[in-house]
């Protein structure tokens, strides 16, 4: 029988400048992008990005301004663009070089940006 | 060269319950490009954190869709219950554990049963469906309702389900057994359903993992994943559980994965059945959260992620959900890729895709 997984709780802070880096060492251990999300901090927000290897999960965690840009990680990992234009059309993230970038019309929503912090 | 042509494939569509659109760049009959949206009945379900406090989130969570309705209430409410370091009686995790599988059965059936409407196999549909009616009728009488049960909350369940009604749930997936085998018989040995499954819509272990798919499309492509592995949820390790592994990643080793995953279902419902201890069946939970947790669960379709994040206070500051069909979108653009315009609803419907989950 296969051995279970004892899954930790891990969130490691990312800079802006370092998030490329890390992703790219993941990809290159052999980690499977599994999410990314954003959260309002108070005027902040803070994305969490989370990959699998083996059933066990690392999460990075990157907190910008709302007038931040951020580079996209599709070039490493092409599923990542669906929640890269989430991220920017519910909270208004900017996403730089993204491999598919749907220009704020992936999700029709009524108002732009209703999630953004500075709603 | 052949022209191209692109024909949009949806929102609206016969073999789409709900709205996703595609635009198919064609040449000749077979698609070389397919570019999705979504976004069509976005609900920002998530946002409600603002409104709902934790424990009412778990029944808004539950709410994103009608077929993993418990896995989605189960899900939020482990990450809560992690963020809070309850520890839920074990019985409650032995009958989360069976109503899961049962919804995970009900799921699959329904699935089967879409896809023989695919392709025209109206009698199997029909049959597919009788069957799922009772697992349907099963979740009712244990639970009260037959799509949202409400029945989990942070720190296990609102109500316990007797070890009598258990047996008999365990005797009724006795006798419907054969009945099931019956059916999926059809999809695994009928020519004319193989003749649009085999060899079609082939997604590759190396695409599979580059393409990050989850569920019974990552191991129909052979990739060794399944939530159920880990200790984030349920008591599969007391259960001796191992994943449902196909390597040719087509439309058929797909289909063979859930197929396998029905009667798996069966199994580890009668195991958990023959072991579950009595006790009771929740703890009462106080205070506010404070902290983040994530929980994955296996879904029907696949790795479901649940974020819960707290500052002390009886609102959570997010609570986000990322469903299985998310992470398997862009393994069904790939797949697309090079087919037949006749095998697209085939393909789409082989990733099982649940809009209503991934507009939560």
């Amino acid at each position: 029988m296969s051995e279970r997984v004892d899954v930790k709780q891990n969130f490691t802070p990312v800079e802006v400048s370092q998030l490329l880096t890390k992703v790219k060492n993941l990809k290159s251990d052999g980690y499977r992008f599994a999410q990314a999300c954003a959260t309002v901090v108070d005027d902040k927000i803070e994305i969490i990005y989370s990959f699998d290897k083996a059933h066990q999960l690392t999460n990075l965690r990157l907190v910008i301004s709302p007038e931040e840009e951020v580079e996209s990680i599709t070039g490493d990992y092409w599923p990542a663009f669906i929640y890269e234009n989430e991220m920017h059309d519910l909270f208004g993230v900017k996403f730089i070089h993204m491999a598919l970038d749907y220009q704020g019309n992936f999700f029709k929503v009524s108002e732009p940006t209703p999630w953004s912090p500075k709603k | 060269m052949a022209k191209r042509t692109i024909i949009p494939f949806g929102p609206q569509h016969p073999v789409l319950p709900e709205p996703v659109h595609l635009d198919l760049v064609i040449e000749d009959e077979t698609v070389v490009e397919a570019i999705p949206s979504i976004g069509f009945i976005h609900r920002g379900l998530e946002k409600l954190v603002e409104k709902r406090d934790y424990t009412q989130m778990v029944y808004v969570i539950e709410r994103i869709c009608g077929i993993c309705s418990f896995g989605h209430g189960w899900g939020a409410a482990a990450s809560i219950e992690g963020a809070m370091n309850v520890k839920v009686p074990e019985r409650a995790e032995y009958l989360r554990t069976i109503l899961h599988e049962l919804s995970r059965l009900h799921s699959h059936l329904l699935w089967l049963g879409l896809l023989a409407d695919a392709f025209g196999f109206e009698s199997l549909f029909n049959h597919c469906w009788r069957v799922r009616e009772t697992i349907l009728d099963i979740l009712e009488k244990t639970t009260g309702g037959r799509v949202i049960f409400s029945i989990c909350k942070v720190g296990g369940l609102n109500k316990d389900i007797d070890n009598d009604t258990l047996k008999e749930i365990v005797e009724t997936l006795k006798e419907l057994k054969p009945q099931i085998k019956e059916l999926t018989d059809v999809f695994l040995e009928d020519d004319s359903v193989k003749n649009r499954m085999v060899g079609v819509g082939v997604l590759t272990k190396a695409d599979a993992e580059a393409l990050c798919a989850v569920g019974p499309v990552a191991r129909g492509s052979g990739v060794f994943q399944d939530m159920r592995m880990t200790n984030s949820h349920g008591v599969y390790d007391k259960l001796d559980f191992e994943p449902v592994i196909e390597t040719a990643g087509d439309c058929y080793a797909r289909c063979k994965v859930r197929i396998g995953e029905v009667f798996q279902s069966i199994e580890l419902i009668t195991k958990a059945v023959g072991q579950i201890p009595d006790g009771p069946v929740s703890v009462a939970v106080k205070g506010n959260v404070e902290g983040e947790y994530i929980t994955r669960m296996e879904q029907p379709r696949g790795e479901a992620f649940y974020y819960a994040k707290g500052a002390n206070s009886k609102f959570l500051q997010r609570m986000r959900v990322r469903t299985p069909t998310n992470m398997n979108i862009p393994a069904l653009v790939k797949t697309l890729e090079g087919c037949d315009l006749a095998d697209v609803p085939i393909l789409i419907l082989t990733i099982d895709p649940c809009i209503s989950c991934t507009e939560r």
